[in-house]
């Protein structure tokens, strides 16, 4: 994924308009709504993630899956990182040995699980179709752990209604519902096309499930929080669709 | 002077045209992204004359990706209800006998066809629609509900994988997702050139209601 732009702010559109009249419709057409519609909008967007989880998404609806043969060539499959996208870079922790996955929050048992106690769970391969929101598919394979059987050993309580995935990318993290978390195919991944996740695609873990946008799908995960409050997002925060879900 | 259109007739028609520009302009936003079909890596053996160009900033709406699909997925519940309130009125009054193409209009259809071809001089008689006008404002309703399914088909390819399926796959509907907007876009130019070449008193009918113009006759 490409680094998207912001569009114009209301205060550049105003300056435009006044500039010149013609320049100025034209960049209307960046317009976000603008203090008064952006709000609606947004509001949009929410009962679309409501519509989305609520009506559309079935909890044990399994995303179609796909031979081996049909895997999209490696070179061809795009790898997106902040880190990467900023500085050339893969993002990296200060002790890789040190590594683990935190899991916290609204939970009866926290857990603090390594890469090898990750590996040692139950696991679950499948070969699916990787879908961006910029409108381009992929087919890859990837293997891990169901976030269920996570969410499951760390027993959250009652009032936890959401999960929080971050990452040493810079900052950026996920917030999932959990019901799009418990589905059987969302899992965290340490291998892709039979191989061990390599930096590129999230190593040394990462949040994979066919069923939401490539966005969504946390890599370089540090930490799985649940919630009481909706958390955010990186692209989310600064307007895309929040669930996300397809 | 007749009175020719209702007003939700009106309402609907002017409300769609105002959405299908927003949709349009979202669409081509959300379009560059991305701007090829088919499956990453793979040559795309249907045609795209823009492939690999992103729309000029005048065509589109948002300014960028996330804006755009906003846009979008806002402006595509009021498209939905419109429709469905058009048509559900055309089926409560009866209208739709004078809209919808049936096989009888057949024939008229190609008597009209050669009155616009130069190859017949007098003008077919007609009720409130000719049959040529039936056939088009039945396919825009098709279109519609077309350009709608196949939304949903790349909004929602594995929760809706049944729908996806009937349009081929996700690549294929988000192709014909494309290929509906220039339909959309060559009926408008059709339709508004036959507005003001054939009958420009229709348009006031549209308006205001009323009409006066070369085919005052209702069935």
């Amino acid at each position: 994924m490409s680094e998207p732009t912001r569009g114009l702010t209301r205060r550049d559109l105003l300056r435009l308009g006044a500039a010149a009249g013609p320049a100025g419709l034209a960049a209307a057409c960046g317009w976000d709504g603008g203090p008064a519609l952006a709000p609606g909008l947004r509001l949009f967007s929410r009962l679309n993630d409501w519509v989305g989880e609520k009506i559309f998404l079935g909890r044990h609806r399994l995303a179609p899956q796909y031979p081996a043969s049909a895997r999209t060539d490696p070179q061809n499959f795009p790898a997106y990182s902040i880190t990467y996208n900023q500085t050339g870079q893969y993002p990296s922790v200060a002790r890789p040995q040190s590594w683990a996955l935190e899991v916290k929050g609204l939970v009866r048992r926290p857990l603090r699980l390594t890469r090898p106690m990750i590996e040692e769970l139950p696991r679950v391969t499948y070969t699916v179709k990787h879908h961006c929101v910029e409108g381009w598919t992929a087919i890859g394979t990837w293997t891990g752990v169901p976030v269920a059987t996570i969410i499951a050993m760390a027993q959250p309580t009652t009032d936890a209604r959401y999960l929080r995935f971050d990452s040493f990318d810079r900052g950026y993290y996920n917030g999932w519902d959990l019901a799009s978390a418990m589905h059987p195919q969302t899992i965290l991944a340490y291998a892709w096309n039979d191989r061990p996740l390599m930096m590129n695609h999230g190593a040394p873990l990462r949040l994979y499930s066919p069923i939401k946008l490539g966005y969504k799908l946390t890599k370089y995960l540090t930490a799985m929080t649940f919630t009481r409050e909706r958390p955010g997002g990186y692209w989310e925060d600064q307007g895309y669709p929040w669930l996300g879900g397809i | 002077m007749i009175r020719r259109h209702h007003w939700i007739v009106r309402a609907t028609h002017w409300l769609n045209a105002v959405l299908l520009l927003g949709l349009i302009g979202s669409g081509l936003q959300i379009y560059g992204a991305y701007a090829h079909f088919g499956p990453r890596g793979a040559p795309y053996p249907l045609p795209n004359p823009w492939d690999g160009e992103g729309f000029p900033q005048w065509a589109r709406l948002g300014g960028w990706l996330a804006a755009g699909l906003n846009w979008h997925f806002a402006l595509a519940w009021p498209f939905v209800l419109t429709g469905v309130l058009y048509v559900g009125f055309l089926v409560l009054t009866g209208e739709w006998r004078s809209l919808l193409f049936r096989f009888r209009d057949l024939g008229p259809a190609w008597q009209m066809q050669r009155y616009y071809l130069g190859l017949r001089t007098d003008h077919p008689p007609q009720g409130k629609h000719n049959a040529l006008q039936k056939l088009a404002y039945t396919s825009i309703v098709l279109l519609g509900a077309l350009a709608t399914a196949s939304g949903f088909a790349i909004y929602k390819p594995v929760q809706l994988a049944w729908l996806t399926g009937l349009f081929g796959g996700y690549e294929l509907a988000r192709y014909w997702h494309f290929v509906f907007v220039w339909v959309f876009v060559a009926f408008t130019l059709v339709h508004v050139a036959l507005v003001l070449l054939v009958d420009p008193a229709s348009l006031r009918a549209i308006i205001t209601g009323w009409y006066r113009g070369r085919f005052p006759s209702h069935e």
